[in-house]
């Protein structure tokens, strides 16, 4: 953790008054620790974005072209004539308020341009300037502002500061999504050359080699490689996992930071365990190794030019259909987007699980099917056998990822999965989890180290509640299904609350399950069970439905 | 700054009226040509602005679901909070439009020493917010007897009701004590919270000043010794809608303000933040099923994008892909 970062009791000293001044006049300080880098120019270049060049948000001079502005409405005239949600969330705000506590940001650091109210009027002001005819005639006393340098470097902050979460749509009385409102901000930045790092990189990366961190194809064959060892050697057992194989029933397509980063790694060796123990027909594919996707914090172009290879390499492997991995805003994409941007994906079949025969009705047009899903149907059907007591030395708490609760619904699959392979599953307050679960505060590209300072402001509200369960129940480990989680909680829960490990539920379920022929003590980490290890014999009950 | 603007707005409008139908005595101009006009004005804003709104496509199925989704048959799903059918759109909707489902969700954040983060429920705005609309509604309807002739009977049925605790001579309405109940709440958390102070433009405040004016001048009509002349009241306000105005004689002035404020308030409607009460139907995070994997839905621009394919990617990297012995589709 960087030094120069105040302490817990220091940075939960928050202060909600607004200041005195009018919120209208900007001056951004672009401070360390509270804004992310600017994209590097030659990944840039490679995703074919505007106006590459060297730049950095704290420099004066942003060197943007001369018709910045006449781009910006062009480009805002565009999108109000595409987007439908963007002229009525533009037009119907009443400002009622509702939403302003709701956002993680604002309640981890008091500004109130981090409202999701005043966050969409930055962009809303600026429209009733030039788009309507009250805001034309009456400017100012209609709400309306100027477009200057100062208002778009308040954006580039502000738009910059939201992980499109979804929290305040859900507390709207109009559904305004902010995340809708920041995914138009951002596109008309990068109109301009207005592009960060985090998200640009990963998705020049993943457009090219397939994962976010531009590894090769043999560099990714080692990590799956190298985790079926590590997988013997913990189980005893040697398990397949075939890459870019004609002919497979399945296409698995999972966040690449499962198979690069820790905790992920043993969401990864859970998974290999799953599907060794049911036999699963499957493959991985080198090309499209990334279900998370960079472009959705990007643009829609980028999304779809991402996305589209999960369908493209489906159809040269000829599978059946897809499943996917434990990811938050993969899953928006897979699941809101996908089939909208690049199916039909007729040359696929309607999934239906090769164990227990059940046909995944909820997903019959695009044929993704998720992780969760698909094993709450195997555990249903008594397909998997489990001692959820190799979990005992786990306390679990599990964190709702904003996009699988708010623009999925995913929200009782994970306890029904986590219930049936840990006794020990506590729910934080009912404030903070399922529709109304918080953010980690780095998802949507935030999640750089230089962002350290915003990050552990916009996770305060989850590590809080995370605080709660671990000082009234002993909670020692946080279950989420989103790699950005995985990537950026074990830090934030280091920062507010010390000894809450990060773990996936697949790695819960590759502790519990009882492999043919596994010889085996420790978890995946290497830890060891509690009690005396047991035999194949203890093992052999499968868990009760609860 | 907002809040004088809107003020000096409100009152500019009284005096207009005022000095224009009481001075001048143009009972012409404020009882027939501006009545009208400000129709005009409202339903061809209205429409414009619905049809602007319609033109622009929906491109991508965003609801925002606030509940278990339909997946498999065996885990319950939320029908009314991530509905997944048309019907259960149509009942997420009403109960939106008509109970304000998402306000009563509403919460507060409070953060103690600790540092401890709690919730709270908060309903005030969303019981301020009942009250003010669905006593504008019981309010316009009761108008109705002022309208039209015969006087409809669910109006006759509604006067008692509104009237049921028999309070004050003439009885006092309920609908009347708590929308200004209503609006009151909605303007004093305006000014009071500082957060809602911070946010708050002169539109957000005019609205507000103007709808208590309106109720101001109509209580006087009623309660006070201003009592309005309701004979060439209702003969004025059927000729107009009978499209056969007449000016009778008797009007005050005090009428005329009231009218002249509610023909402010309908002309005013599509060029602000009030056009939520369209709004809200065509809010793609909520008027949309949570069927998006079920059915496909078709963006009407799906652009062409560059692509990378898998044959440019395994010319990129044949040879660490042979040498790791990986399948190729060409060696």
């Amino acid at each position: 953790m960087a030094d120069n970062i105040k302490k817990p009791e220091e940075l939960a000293q928050i202060d909600f008054r607004p200041p005195r001044k009018l919120w209208t006049n900007p001056s951004i300080e672009f401070r360390k620790g509270t804004f992310n880098y600017a994209a590097v120019p030659e990944k840039a270049e490679y995703l074919g974005l505007p106006h590459v060049r060297k730049w950095q948000p704290m420099d004066d001079d942003w060197q943007i072209p001369d018709n910045w502005q006449e781009i910006i409405f062009e480009g805002m005239r565009e999108r109000l004539d595409k987007y439908r949600s963007f002229r009525i969330f533009m037009d119907i705000c009443v400002r009622c308020g509702a939403c302003a506590d709701k956002c993680h940001f604002f309640i981890g650091s008091g500004d109130p341009k981090n409202m999701p109210v005043l966050r969409a009027e930055l962009l809303r002001s600026i429209y009733r300037k030039n788009f309507t005819l009250a805001g034309k005639i009456m400017g100012k006393i209609a709400g309306g502002r100027e477009l200057t340098i100062d208002v778009l470097k308040e954006w580039f902050f502000y738009f910059f500061q939201c992980t499109e979460c979804r929290r305040c749509s859900v507390f709207c009385p109009y559904g305004i999504d902010t995340a809708e409102i920041t995914m138009m901000a951002r596109e008309l930045l990068n109109l301009i050359g207005l592009n960060i790092d985090w998200i640009v990189t990963p998705a020049a990366n993943c457009f090219r080699t397939g994962n976010h961190l531009g590894i090769q194809p043999h560099g990714f064959k080692d990590s799956i490689d190298f985790a079926v060892d590590e997988l013997e050697e913990l189980t005893g057992v040697k398990v397949e996992a075939p890459i870019n194989k004609k002919g497979a029933e399945i296409l698995f397509v999972a966040p690449s930071a499962d198979y690069f980063a820790t905790p992920h790694y043993y969401t990864l060796l859970g998974y290999l365990a799953l599907f060794h123990e049911i036999g699963l027909d499957y493959t991985w594919s080198s090309y499209a190794s990334e279900g998370g996707n960079f472009g959705l914090f990007h643009s829609t172009d980028v999304m779809k030019r991402l996305n589209a290879k999960i369908y493209m390499e489906a159809k040269r492997l000829g599978v059946k259909w897809v499943l996917g991995g434990e990811c938050g805003h993969m899953w928006r994409v897979l699941h809101q987007y996908m089939d909208t941007m690049n199916g039909p994906a007729d040359f696929l079949e309607e999934p239906v699980s090769p164990i227990t025969g059940t046909k995944f009705e909820n997903t019959r047009s695009t044929k993704m099917v998720h992780i969760i899903e698909f094993v709450s149907d195997l555990i249903k059907n008594n397909k998997l056998k489990l001692d959820p007591s190799r979990n005992d030395h786990w306390n679990v708490t599990f964190h709702d990822s904003c996009n699988p609760a708010r623009a999925m619904g995913l929200i009782e699959e994970p306890r029904y999965v986590i219930r049936n392979v840990c006794n020990n599953f506590h729910e934080m307050p009912e404030n903070t989890i399922k529709e109304q679960t918080f953010c980690c505060g780095s998802g949507a590209g935030l999640g750089t180290d230089e962002n350290l300072e915003m990050r552990l402001r916009g996770g305060f509200p989850k590590a809080n509640a995370v605080k709660h369960v671990h000082e009234k129940h002993g909670v020692n480990i946080l279950l989420c299904i989103c790699a950005i989680d995985k990537a950026t909680l074990p830090p934030l829960l280091e920062y507010w609350v010390p000894g809450v490990e990060v773990g996936g539920i697949h790695e819960m379920i590759g502790n519990a399950l009882i492999m043919k022929g596994e010889k085996r003590t420790t978890d995946l980490r290497g830890t060891p069970f509690l009690g005396t290890a047991k035999g194949d014999d203890e093992g052999k009950e499968s868990a009760e439905d609860v | 700054m907002g809040l004088i603007i809107a003020l000096l707005a409100v009152a500019l409008l009284i005096l207009i009226a005022t000095i224009g139908a009481g001075t001048l005595g143009l009972h012409y101009l404020f009882g027939i040509v501006i009545p009208y006009a400000s129709l005009a004005v409202f339903l061809i804003g209205v429409v414009y602005r619905v049809i602007i709104w319609a033109k622009s496509p929906v491109p991508f199925r965003i609801p925002t679901t606030c509940g278990q989704q339909k997946s498999l048959p065996w885990i319950k799903s939320s029908k009314l909070e991530a509905p997944n059918s048309t019907l259960g759109v149509i009942g997420r909707m009403a109960l939106e439009v008509l109970f304000f489902r998402t306000l009563f969700r509403n919460t507060k954040t409070l953060l103690a020493k600790g540092p401890k983060l709690g919730y709270s429920s908060e309903k005030f705005l969303w019981l301020a917010a009942m009250a003010f609309h669905w006593c504008l509604l019981v309010i316009l309807l009761r108008h109705l007897r002022f309208f039209v002739e015969p006087v409809p009977s669910f109006v006759g049925l509604l006067q008692p009701l509104d009237g049921f605790f028999q309070v004050g001579l003439p009885i006092i309405y309920i609908s009347n004590v708590l929308i200004a109940l209503g609006l009151l709440f909605l303007l004093f958390r305006r000014l009071f919270d500082p957060k809602l102070r911070y946010i708050s433009l002169a539109a957000d405040y005019f609205p507000l000043f103007l709808i208590l004016s309106i109720g101001t001048t109509g209580a006087l009509m009623r309660y006070t010794s201003i009592k309005a002349n309701l004979i060439p009241i209702k003969q004025l306000v059927t000729g107009l809608f009978g499209f056969q105005p007449v000016i009778p004689a008797g009007l005050d002035v005090m009428f005329f303000i009231h009218l002249f404020l509610v023909c402010a308030l309908i002309a005013y409607i599509p060029f602000s933040k009030l056009m939520h009460m369209g709004g809200i139907f065509m809010s793609p995070t909520r008027n949309l099923a949570n069927n998006s994997r079920i059915k496909r839905h078709i963006n009407p621009w799906n652009p062409d994008v560059k692509l990378h394919t898998y044959e440019e990617y395994e010319d990129e990297f044949r040879e660490v892909m042979k040498a790791a012995k990986m399948p190729l589709e060409k060696e």
